[in-house]
């Protein structure tokens, strides 16, 4: 089993957006929904490797700021045109304040 | 009997019809026909720098596994010649007659000719894979390359080949780059990102005569400059194909003519894509015609709902981006409804220039900057948009106010 992970303070994130995080020559995404929750995805968009961590969160919709690929960061799941590749996404605690990413 | 759909066109808006109709739960027939070798494939990284890589390589829509597990039969490198309205039939260019229920033409655009005598094999034009493939042999250190045209797929393959080393001159008629649509404010930061470069730009004057002397391709200005180039890359904007729907005896009105719903004047033909004119809702039903990969992904989704009976008008708002070097520039609506403009500051240089109409309407947002520094921007821009917002122009210029909060007021 691999460790949690410290990404960010839960405060760094507003609601309803998003962050890079770099860890170990990998990138990240982590979501804070509007609902209060996070979440974590790759940071690559699979359509053309563009961060996510630029685009725009709607609901529970990350998307890609270069041609408007759109996952669902909760999932991972692909979401329309033109992206077709899921996104991989990570389990997330928080911690004493600090969002844990779980990197497997 | 179902006879099925038949897509006509087998790009981007075709491509993508095919496989909404199935995403749809459509269990008909449907065949794609394209003219092209090649499976469905993206054409925006055709003039960019992808095709500065050693092994340019096609981007497809859907792979050869995906178009037989959905059950769509793409026909290639097969020409439709005429479509016989009242049998409901496509003739192809070998030999076969299709049947359709309902037909989509998604015949999108082709480049633009230069109306002159003296173009020899080296004046060239670009559209399809191959046509990249072709330029792509050209490009390397020491050729000299003339582009003939400063818009974006000239300005774009000009930044692939300054990356390979070509010598590149760029020749535009007109006063500035990039006059139709893009603010004169963000032509000149991509002006000069191409000279910094060292791209030659000559803007301003016309080609008096073009020439293939065996040297080379010798192009003179009517100012009286003279260009000697091993190739000349002709994009001087693009026409729509409407030859086959004007002869089956459809409105043309600057490409096909359709509806809200994509439909032409046969109610079972439908048009979609770069190759057809349509009512723009978002500005009063302004007739447009759009050459943009997202309309083109758009169009063929919704034209797919509708030929199943959606019935659904096209709601969207255009969208358009560009990569040049580090820039990526993004569009959305079209400024020219605007008569004001507020300019936004975002970090590392990037800018958005938001356009109001007299009234105060949100109508359009041109950004620039590395990256895709303005893409989020951009995009809620064009939610405030389609939502016929009037934000306060201060609220726009700021930066510390968020755009995402305006969307809720």
């Amino acid at each position: 089993m691999s460790d949690w992970v410290e990404a960010c303070d839960a405060e760094d994130i507003d609601e309803e957006d998003v962050m890079r995080f770099d860890h170990g020559g990998r990138t990240f995404a982590i979501y804070r929904s509007p609902d209060d929750e996070y979440f974590a995805t790759d940071g690559l968009c699979t359509h053309e490797k563009v961060h996510l961590a630029d685009g725009l969160v709607m609901d529970d919709i990350i998307e890609c700021p270069k041609h408007n690929g759109r996952f669902s960061y909760k999932t991972g799941a692909a979401r329309g045109a033109p992206v077709c590749v899921n996104l991989r996404t990570y389990p997330v605690k928080l911690d004493a304040g600090k969002v844990l990413v779980q990197i497997g | 009997m179902t006879k099925g759909m038949v897509i006509i066109g087998a790009g981007e808006c075709g491509g993508r019809a095919a496989l909404a109709l199935r995403d749809l739960g459509y269990d008909g027939p449907v065949t794609l026909i394209g003219d092209e070798p090649h499976l469905p494939y993206e054409r925006p990284p055709l003039s960019k720098e992808a095709m500065a890589s050693d092994t340019p390589e096609i981007k497809a829509i859907a792979s050869d596994e995906i178009l037989s597990e959905r059950s769509i039969r793409h026909i290639h490198s097969v020409q439709a010649m005429a479509i016989d309205c009242a049998a409901h039939v496509v003739h192809l260019s070998d030999g076969s007659v299709l049947p359709y229920d309902k037909l989509l033409l998604a015949t999108g655009s082709t480049p633009r000719k230069l109306p002159m005598p003296g173009l020899g094999a080296r004046c060239v034009y670009l559209r399809t894979f191959n046509d990249a493939l072709a330029i792509r042999a050209h490009l390397s250190a020491g050729n000299r390359i003339a582009i003939v045209g400063g818009g974006f797929i000239g300005l774009e393959l000009a930044a692939a080949a300054r990356r390979l080393g070509a010598t590149v001159t760029v020749i535009e008629a007109q006063p500035r780059i990039l006059m139709r649509g893009v603010p004169a404010e963000i032509a000149k930061i991509i002006h000069e990102a191409h000279e910094a470069e060292g791209v030659k730009i000559l803007c301003g004057d016309g080609i008096a005569a073009i020439a293939d002397d065996g040297a080379g391709v010798r192009i003179a200005l009517a100012g009286g400059k003279d260009i000697v180039a091993d190739l000349a890359v002709i994009g001087i904007g693009a026409v729509p194909v409407t030859g086959l729907a004007a002869e089956a005896g459809l409105t043309i009105d600057n490409g096909i003519a359709v509806d809200a719903e994509l439909r032409t004047s046969d109610p079972d033909i439908f048009a979609a894509g770069d190759c057809c004119s349509f009512p723009l809702a978002v500005y009063g039903g302004r007739r447009v015609r759009l050459e943009a990969w997202r309309n083109a992904q758009e169009h063929g989704a919704l034209a797919a709902r509708n030929m199943l009976g959606a019935g659904e008008s096209h709601a969207a708002v255009p969208w358009f981006w560009s990569d040049q070097y580090g820039l990526t520039l993004q569009i959305s609506g079209l400024s020219d409804e605007g008569s004001k403009v507020v300019r936004r500051d975002l970090d590392d240089g990037a800018f958005i220039l938001f356009h109001l109409a007299e009234d105060g309407r949100l109508v359009a947002a041109s950004g620039i900057g590395p990256g895709n520094s303005v893409g989020r921007d951009i995009r809620l821009a064009e939610m405030l948009i389609a939502k016929r917002a009037k934000p306060a122009p201060e609220a726009l210029g700021s930066q510390t106010i968020k755009l995402k909060s305006l969307l809720a007021a």
